[in-house]
């Protein structure tokens, strides 16, 4: 099959479409040719091998929602040696919609980010019914995937051909939380995790525009800038473009935090300020605010910060009004925040952190 | 009624600050590291539990800092909109 045909089917413009984060799998005559239940003896379709791989090192990630025995299908991905490809499957007897939905949360990402492929018509209505953000695609499609531009992310970075590998860590982190009994900050301290703060090096660029391109939850702003500009905010002495990563006792998170902050002589602005997804209940995007208040301080200018409310960042603003910034300006959904620099929280004692100057 | 709102209050601050008996007029910025993620949690509770939305321009800090501010901002909320609590 070809690919301006399924556009065109789609109704949708290339501009229109959004990135795809995770592509959720059937199983019976999908991944595999044949029905487990019917027969020990299936075998994977082909080309579904390569189409793993071949995300896989994008950074796309792959997920399952099979009706299906649980047991049976895990050992048979066991067998074929494709089992630590999928995150939190969902291979039971419940609705497709219902299980495509629970992925979407268990990644905590947006179902528009999201792409499912089965060759049974009615799940597939099921789930576009359900979710008509999600885009479907028959099994008869899979070769083309590839090759359609919204498999395609706009940043391939190292972080994204482990992607995969630091959300296997994160599932491995919430089983340790779940079985954990007493406050989070307890939990957090067994965490071992070491917080660093860094000038963005040139090497750091993709990843920061990716940041910018990806996160829309934890962004104060979501102003995006190429990597021309952010090649030449790093060089500016006017701007302080700075990158945080995260790594625990179950392995690295990555390069998860980036600030762009513009100084002039009385008053520097907080331009962006963003956090992965993936550390929100880390605590860590506090002390990466906390940094830029005292370097402020020390600096004896005064801290202003900017926010452009998109309608799911709240949190950030909380972030801010919480962590002591006052309202000085607003113009509908932009807002002018201030820090009087008076009092700053002193970092918590159960995370290690290093700044890079 | 304000003495039962600030006891829902203490009890859910309790969870996040524990073996300390909480006063009503501590300073719960003072008192430990306030992330974020609190901070939104504390934003939800009071909204789910007394049953009101949070403007904007009432997250300042000083609204949260003691568990009698919380309250004192429940009671604005809740007088302003006729909502019984």
């Amino acid at each position: 099959m070809t690919t301006p045909q399924i556009a065109i089917a789609h109704g949708q413009s290339e501009t229109e479409k959004k990135t795809v984060k995770v592509l959720v799998w059937d199983l019976d005559n999908t991944l595999w040719n044949g029905t487990l239940l019917e027969s020990d003896s299936v075998q994977l379709r082909d080309g579904v091998r390569a189409a793993l791989d071949t995300l896989d090192k994008r950074g796309i990630l792959h997920s399952i929602a099979s009706k299906n025995d649980h047991d049976l299908a895990m050992e048979k991905l066991r067998e074929f040696g494709l089992e630590r490809y999928f995150l939190y499957p969902q291979i039971n007897w419940n609705s497709k919609a219902a299980g495509v939905r629970s992925i979407a949360t268990s990644i905590n990402i947006g179902l528009d980010a999201v792409a499912f492929i089965d060759d049974e018509p009615y799940e597939r209505e099921e789930v576009k019914h359900a979710m008509p953000e999600i885009a479907v695609f028959d099994s008869s499609e899979l070769d083309s995937l590839a090759d359609r531009t919204e498999f395609i992310p706009a940043f391939i970075t190292d972080d994204s051909a482990r992607r995969r590998e630091m959300y296997l860590a994160d599932v491995e982190r919430k089983r340790a939380e779940e079985q954990f009994i007493g406050p989070s900050e307890e939990f957090l301290a067994t965490l071992g995790m070491e917080f660093t703060i860094a000038r963005a090096q040139e090497e750091d660029l993709k990843r920061a525009e990716e940041l910018t391109v990806r996160t829309h939850q934890l962004n104060t702003t979501g102003y995006t800038y190429s990597f021309e500009e952010l090649n030449a905010f790093r060089a500016s002495p006017n701007h302080l473009l700075l990158i945080a990563g995260l790594t625990d006792k179950f392995g690295s998170y990555g390069k998860i935090g980036l600030t762009l902050v513009e100084k002039n002589p009385e008053v520097w602005t907080i331009k962006l300020f963003l956090m992965s997804c993936r550390v929100m209940s880390r605590g860590v995007g506090t002390i990466f605010m906390n940094h830029l208040l005292g370097l402020a301080r020390d600096a004896g200018v005064a801290l202003q910060a900017e926010f452009l409310s998109n309608n799911r960042n709240r949190m950030m603003l909380i972030t801010y009004k919480m962590g002591g910034f006052r309202e000085v300006s607003r113009d509908g959904d932009f807002i002018v925040l201030q820090h009087d620099l008076d009092r700053i929280q002193p970092r918590p004692d159960w995370i290690d952190v290093e700044i890079v100057d | 009624m304000a003495d039962n709102r600030k006891a829902r209050i203490k009890e859910f601050l309790s969870r996040f600050f524990r073996n300390h008996e909480l006063k009503d007029d501590e300073d719960i910025f003072a008192l430990g590291f306030v992330n974020s993620l609190l901070a939104l949690q504390l934003v939800n509770f009071l909204e789910g539990e007394f049953g009101f939305t949070i403007e904007d321009d009432e997250l300042d800090f000083e609204n949260f800092r003691t568990i009698q501010n919380m309250d004192a901002l429940i009671e604005r909320k809740t007088s302003a909109a006729g909502v019984a609590v």
